[in-house]
């Protein structure tokens, strides 16, 4: 009887806090769980909703407890932003370093899908200014017009995961400073705007650095169907993105949805080459 | 001559360069990369490169949009 007893305390149930792993004794109310862990804590969410009112906890709850304005530190927002990753995935990607030429409708949709995902730095040149006709289809703000794009790009990522590494060359990009602004990436984006500058970076890349992988886009613009856009293998370390044949023109302009779908080509494009993964 | 461009035969008088052939297809020189025989080429440095029987040419051509 006593023996019983001692094994019914002992009983054990499993739950994730914020994202790891616990284990409670059976019987835990959600205000005691708050008291042990995060009693700062004025925001409970359990399973997906938000509650004020005090539970039992059963197992295989997903309690997030988190206290109203405060930003967590780099640990705490590592395990909360990528627990929603595949186990495996985030610690390949943290160590990783990937350029991206251009912070425009491509650059800076990839820039933002990298950041989320955790990529731990990047390298983002431009020589442009926000203007009000790129709040279209680019990750910028009406209160960031005039910035330098790189600047405003800057600032957005930090508000999203101010722990990825951010270096910016604010100018233009030849094949003379290509390796020196972009050095030791994992993994090279094509992002520009103008043709001529697409085959200038990519001749000079596929050239100057033949082992790092090249991810670059043509055709975009429009609003021609989704699945029109691809990625294709175009030989060993260079993919393009795209329809390849939609150019950007009068009465054909650039477009939020069809420029963020290239760019999601792109930014998945680069987590699969970072994972060894083909992208094609 | 016989040449290989983009996967398909491409038949051309010898001595072809490859600023003619470019205009010959109504390419423009800047917007292109080219991979001659598998080494990449800037296609504006080599406009007077002249093409030879069996070479084979892919031409990637960029459009303006980002």
């Amino acid at each position: 009887m006593r023996l019983l007893l001692f094994k019914e305390i002992k009983q054990l149930i499993k739950i994730q806090l914020n994202e790891i792993p616990l284990e409670l004794r059976k019987q835990t109310s959600l205000h005691q769980l708050r008291a042990q862990q995060h009693p700062e804590a004025d925001i409970l969410i359990v399973n997906g909703f938000p509650t004020s009112e005090d539970c039992q906890l059963t197992e295989g709850d997903r309690v997030t407890m988190i206290q109203r304005g405060v930003i967590p530190d780099a640990d705490q927002l590592e395990a909360l932003m990528m627990a929603r990753h595949t186990p495996g995935v985030h610690a390949r990607i943290a160590k990783s370093r990937v350029g991206i030429a251009g912070a425009g409708g491509l650059g800076s949709n990839i820039a933002i899908a990298l950041a989320r995902v955790g990529v731990g730095q990047l390298v983002i040149a431009d020589f442009d200014l926000v203007e009000p006709s790129n709040l279209n289809r680019q990750q910028y703000f009406i209160d960031q017009i005039g910035l330098p794009k790189v600047i405003a790009l800057k600032e957005n990522l930090q508000r999203i995961n101010p722990y990825v590494r951010i270096e910016t060359f604010d100018g233009r990009i030849d094949a003379q400073n290509l390796n020196q602004v972009f050095a030791d990436v994992d993994v090279m984006v094509e992002a520009f705007d103008a043709p001529e500058q697409k085959a200038m970076l990519t001749a000079a890349h596929l050239q100057q650095s033949p082992d790092c992988p090249l991810v670059a886009a043509s055709g975009m613009a429009g609003y021609a169907a989704s699945n029109s856009i691809q990625t294709k293998r175009i030989r060993e370390n260079f993919y393009l993105v795209g329809d390849q044949i939609t150019a950007a023109k009068p009465g054909q302009g650039l477009m939020a949805p069809r420029v963020s779908i290239a760019a999601g080509h792109q930014a998945n494009a680069v987590l699969r080459l970072l994972l060894g993964e083909p992208p094609e | 001559m016989n040449l290989h461009v983009n996967g398909e035969n491409y038949q051309s008088d010898a001595g072809l360069t490859i600023g003619q052939l470019l205009k010959r297809l109504d390419l423009q020189a800047e917007r292109v990369v080219l991979e001659l025989n598998l080494n990449i080429l800037n296609s504006t440095d080599n406009l007077n490169t002249e093409l030879h029987e069996g070479d084979k040419l892919e031409i990637i051509q960029f459009v303006g949009g980002g």
